[in-house]
This record gives structure tokens, C-alpha cells and sequence, in this order.
């Protein structure tokens, strides 16, 4: 055991930079997720149906076809067609695509889930369609739907671990390189710890974040009052706090 | 644009049609409100008159006909004998003169009761931010909440909700209010507060107002006609007094007993 700890010491700068990759397409990933997930969801409600074929096909197309499909083509098959793209690049185009497309249902979904009397009310004080989404229906929607878009981002998290194929030296890739100097059971114990804690960081700030909307909208303690631990909570906004 | 004269009813209805699906809820529907009018619609449940309410304030479309507000066409308008839709730009000029209460408040949870006050007239009408604030507390003053102001929607009492919607409608400063069944989702013991605030703005103001209530007693006082509905028709028309002590209609008159029986 103590010899695993010595290859650990030894391996710590390599597991350093696997976890800093890792860290890296997660949120660059998360962020392009984001901004696609709520294009899209928008573009998937609009009246014109060219508009909303348009969202519906990217949408089905990066849902129905694999990660890895996606991160192939972005990184072997393009560069045939004379596109070049940098690994850290395709990880984080891929992830933000893929996520992106179910992060659009989610969005489309919690905007539906609005009560309609909050649209009609917006139409009663006769405020603009873009006033109505910004300022009205989308800060509510937002509540309903981060913890869906916290589900999601988990699942992100650990789909960065197929970006080793195409050479990035991640978390999972330094793994399996201290496996050669420690034992397996060892090497995918850290492993399965790191992964664990940048989860339960991420889940931690999404509860915050979450936590802040719904004190936002008078519903729940203040972010300060919430700071104890908790577990994450259900989408329908009711269970957890009261 | 037609002028605005005040010989043009607030409201009217021309051979206004509505369906939904195959439920044909209004069939030539023809009426009008004069500027100024306060007038009640009452009737049994289904007969239409939370759809009137709602094609006025443009949440529904009418398949057929044309209403008028001021003169000036609402959604559509006729066009070398065809029934055209009007540019959004255009309703929603038309819209602006038009306020309403919902039965469920339907006030903003993620702004303050300040922020729901200010939201449209800073955004909508391009007021001032300073100038919607010191009208918003003038609002606030007259229904009561002057101490809310900072508060979230959620923290008021259904009553206190309700006022603060009352308000958010009438800082548009509305040419025309629609109350549905304001007071309905209130308890027995609140509902006085907001119909009071109400009879206020029926005496302070000349906003034409079109009412559905249950609560005959406020119809009385602040209407000045009252219409009867059935089955999207309008059974009887008259004064309050008349409608409610003597009227016409075998219709009318059951739907009066049943009514004011529960109460
Ligand atoms: N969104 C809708 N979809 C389908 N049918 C509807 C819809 N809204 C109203 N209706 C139908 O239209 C008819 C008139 O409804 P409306 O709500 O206008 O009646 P009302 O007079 O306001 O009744 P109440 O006193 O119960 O409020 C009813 O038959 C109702 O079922
Ligand atoms: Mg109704």
C-alpha cells in the first residue's frame, strides 16, 4: 500500500494536469451547453416553422448520435475536408453540442412550464415578446430548470472521460497511466474519488445557484440561511426546502 | 388612424364569432361598452363571459367578426370584404389602453411588489424610472400597501396580491379595465378590501370598466348597465336596479335565485 502512495507522490503533477483537463472541458463544455442549450430551446418555440425544423433537427441530430461518434468526426473526419480543429477544442465543441441538445429540451420545457397566467399577464401590460422572455418567463423558468441542467452537467462531467481518444490527457488518461505504477484497485479508487469531488462541487454550486433562484422569486431562504448540506432536490421545486 | 372621438363606443363587438374546437362558445356576438360605461356581464358558468373579457384583452382570437376599441379595429379588420389580421405592432398599440385583473393575480414572483408596479410603464410606455416610482407609491398608497413595496408577491396575503395587481393594472393608466372575477380566489373575509379599492376607482376615475363578478351587491354599485349572458348570448339587458329586482327573464331569474340563494 505504501508503494501506491510513493507511485501517487510521484504521479501527482500528472494527475494534477489530468484533473485541471478534465476541470477545463467540463466548463468550457457546461458553458457552450448552456448557450445552445437556451438558443436552441428558444428557437424550438418560435411560431415559424422553419425556425422551429431548424432547432428540431440540430436538436435530434446531437441527441440521437453518440459522444463519441461526434468527437471522431469533429477530430479525425474533418480535418480530411481540411478542418483542423485542437483537441481541447473538438472535446469542448462536442460536449457542447451533445449536452447543448438535451439541455434545449429542458430549457423549451421549464419555459412551458411557466403558468400560462404569467404570460397572460405580460400580454395584459402589453410588454414585447423579447420584453416578456427576458425579463418575465425566463428568470421563472430559469428556477425550474436548474435542476435538470444540474442532472445534465453531471452527465457531462463524465462524458469528458471518452476525450483520450482523441489524445487529450485527462483525468481517466491519468489513470490509467498510474495504473502501471501502482495496482488497479488503487489507481480507479483515486480516480473515482476526484471524480466524485468535482461532482459534489459542482452539484454544491448548483444547489446554491438554484437555492438563489427560487429566494428570488420569494420562494425559500436566502442563499446565507441555505449554507448547510443538503441533498439535491426534485425538479418540481416543492421537496427540500420549505 | 381613425380619430378618436368620443362618439365611438370604448368597446363594441361586431357579429363577434368564437370557437373552440367544434364548441361554438359566442355566435354573433354584437354589443358595445360607451366610453365611460361601467358595465357587468353575469350568467351562468360556461355561458362565455370570461372569453369576452379575454378576446378584448387580445389572450384569445375571435374566428369571426370584428371588435373595436375606440373605433380602432382590435385584432382584425375588413379589407375589400375580407377578414384581415392586423400587424402585432398595431394590437399592441391598441393594446396598451387595455388593462386587466386576473382571477389569480398573476402578479410578477420574481420582482418586488416596486418592480411589478414599475415593470411596463418604465419598459412598455419608455416612462421614467423616477417618474414610475413616484407614481407606483401614489398607487400603492391608494390601495393600502405602502409598506410593500419592497416586498415579493408571494410574501402578501391573497387580498394584499390582489390590490397590488389592481394597482399594476392602473399604473398603465388604462382607458378601458376588465375585472374577472377578482375577488373569487379570495376568502369570504378579504374580499371587501379589494371591491372597496375598486368602487374607489369606479368613483375616482372615468376608466371604462367591463365586469364579471359574482358579487351582486358590487355590480349594484359600481355598474351602470348589466348584461345578461346565456350560452354566449345575451339574455336581458337593463340598469342594475332593474336586472336585479325585477327582471324580464324567466332565465335571468333563475340564474338570480341560484345565485344570491348560495350566497
Ligand atoms: N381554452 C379553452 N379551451 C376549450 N374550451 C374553452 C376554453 N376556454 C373556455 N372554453 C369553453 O368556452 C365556454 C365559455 O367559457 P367561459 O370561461 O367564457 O365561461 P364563463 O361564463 O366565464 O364561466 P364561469 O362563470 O364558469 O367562469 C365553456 O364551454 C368553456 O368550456
Ligand atoms: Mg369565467
Amino acid at each position: 500500500m505504501g508503494d501506491n502512495f510513493d507511485a501517487l507522490i510521484g504521479a501527482l503533477p500528472m494527475v494534477g494536469e489530468g484533473v485541471w483537463i478534465t476541470v477545463q472541458l467540463t466548463i468550457g463544455g457546461a458553458l457552450l451547453a448552456l448557450v445552445i442549450a437556451v438558443a436552441l430551446g428558444l428557437l424550438a418555440r418560435f411560431k415559424n416553422v422553419v425556425l422551429r425544423g431548424i432547432a428540431r433537427v440540430i436538436i435530434e441530430f446531437f441527441r440521437g448520435t453518440s459522444l463519441v461518434v461526434q468527437l471522431f468526426w469533429f477530430f479525425f473526419v474533418m480535418p480530411q475536408l481540411g478542418i483542423e480543429l485542437p483537441a481541447m477544442f473538438v472535446g469542448i465543441l462536442a460536449l457542447g453540442l451533445n449536452y447543448g441538445a438535451y439541455g434545449a429540451e429542458v430549457v423549451r420545457g421549464s419555459i412551458n412550464n411557466v403558468p400560462s397566467g404569467q404570460w397572460e399577464a405580460t400580454t395584459a401590460l402589453s410588454m414585447s415578446s423579447t420584453q416578456r422572455m427576458w425579463r418575465i418567463i425566463f428568470p421563472q423558468a430559469w428556477a425550474l430548470m436548474i435542476p435538470s441542467l444540474t442532472n445534465l452537467l453531471i452527465q457531462l462531467l463524465k462524458g469528458t472521460a471518452i476525450v483520450s481518444f482523441i489524445t487529450l490527457t485527462d483525468l481517466t488518461y491519468a489513470t490509467d497511466k498510474l495504473r502501471n505504477s501502482t495496482d488497479t484497485f488503487f489507481a480507479y479508487g483515486v480516480s473515482l474519488l476526484i471524480y466524485f469531488l468535482i461532482a459534489y462541487v459542482l452539484t454544491l454550486i448548483m444547489n446554491a445557484l438554484e437555492v438563489q433562484a427560487k429566494h428570488k422569486l420569494g420562494r425559500g431562504e436566502s442563499l446565507r440561511e441555505a449554507l448547510s448540506f443538503r441533498t439535491p432536490r426534485s425538479a418540481d421545486g416543492k421537496a427540500g426546502i420549505s | 388612424m381613425p380619430s378618436q372621438t368620443d362618439t365611438e363606443p370604448a368597446i363594441r363587438f361586431d357579429n363577434v364569432e368564437k370557437r373552440f374546437g367544434d364548441n361554438v362558445v359566442l355566435h354573433d356576438l354584437n354589443f358595445s361598452v360607451a366610453k365611460g360605461d361601467r358595465v357587468t356581464l353575469i350568467g351562468p358558468s360556461g355561458s362565455g363571459k370570461t372569453t369576452i373579457l379575454r378576446l378584448v384583452m387580445t389572450l384569445e382570437e375571435a374566428n369571426g367578426g370584428y371588435i373595436y376599441v375606440d373605433g380602432e379595429p382590435l385584432t382584425h379588420e375588413e379589407r375589400g370584404g375580407k377578414r384581415v389580421e392586423l400587424k402585432e405592432k398595431h394590437k399592441n398599440e391598441v393594446r396598451k389602453r387595455i388593462g386587466m385583473v386576473f382571477q389569480q393575480f398573476n402578479l410578477f414572483p420574481n420582482m418586488t411588489v416596486m418592480e411589478n408596479l414599475i415593470e411596463a410603464p418604465v419598459h412598455v410606455l419608455k416612462m421614467s424610472k423616477a417618474d414610475a416610482i413616484e407614481k407606483a407609491k401614489g398607487l400603492l398608497e391608494k390601495v393600502g400597501l405602502s409598506d410593500k413595496a419592497d416586498a415579493h408577491p408571494l410574501e402578501l396575503s391573497g387580498g394584499q396580491q390582489q390590490r397590488v395587481a389592481v394597482a399594476r393594472a392602473l399604473a398603465m393608466d388604462p382607458e378601458i379595465l376588465l375585472l374577472d372575477e377578482v375577488t373569487s380566489a379570495l376568502d369570504p373575509e378579504i374580499v371587501g378590501e379589494v371591491l372597496n379599492i375598486l368602487r374607489d376607482v369606479a368613483n375616482e376615475t372615468d376608466i371604462t370598466m367591463l365586469i364579471v363578478t359574482h358579487e351582486m351587491q358590487f355590480a349594484r354599485d359600481v355598474s351602470n348597465r348589466v348584461l345578461m349572458f346565456d350560452g354566449g348570448k345575451i339574455v336581458e339587458e337593463s340598469d342594475p336596479e332593474t336586472m336585479f329586482t325585477s327582471p324580464k327573464e324567466q332565465r335571468t331569474r333563475d340564474f338570480l335565485s341560484a345565485v344570491l340563494g348560495n350566497n
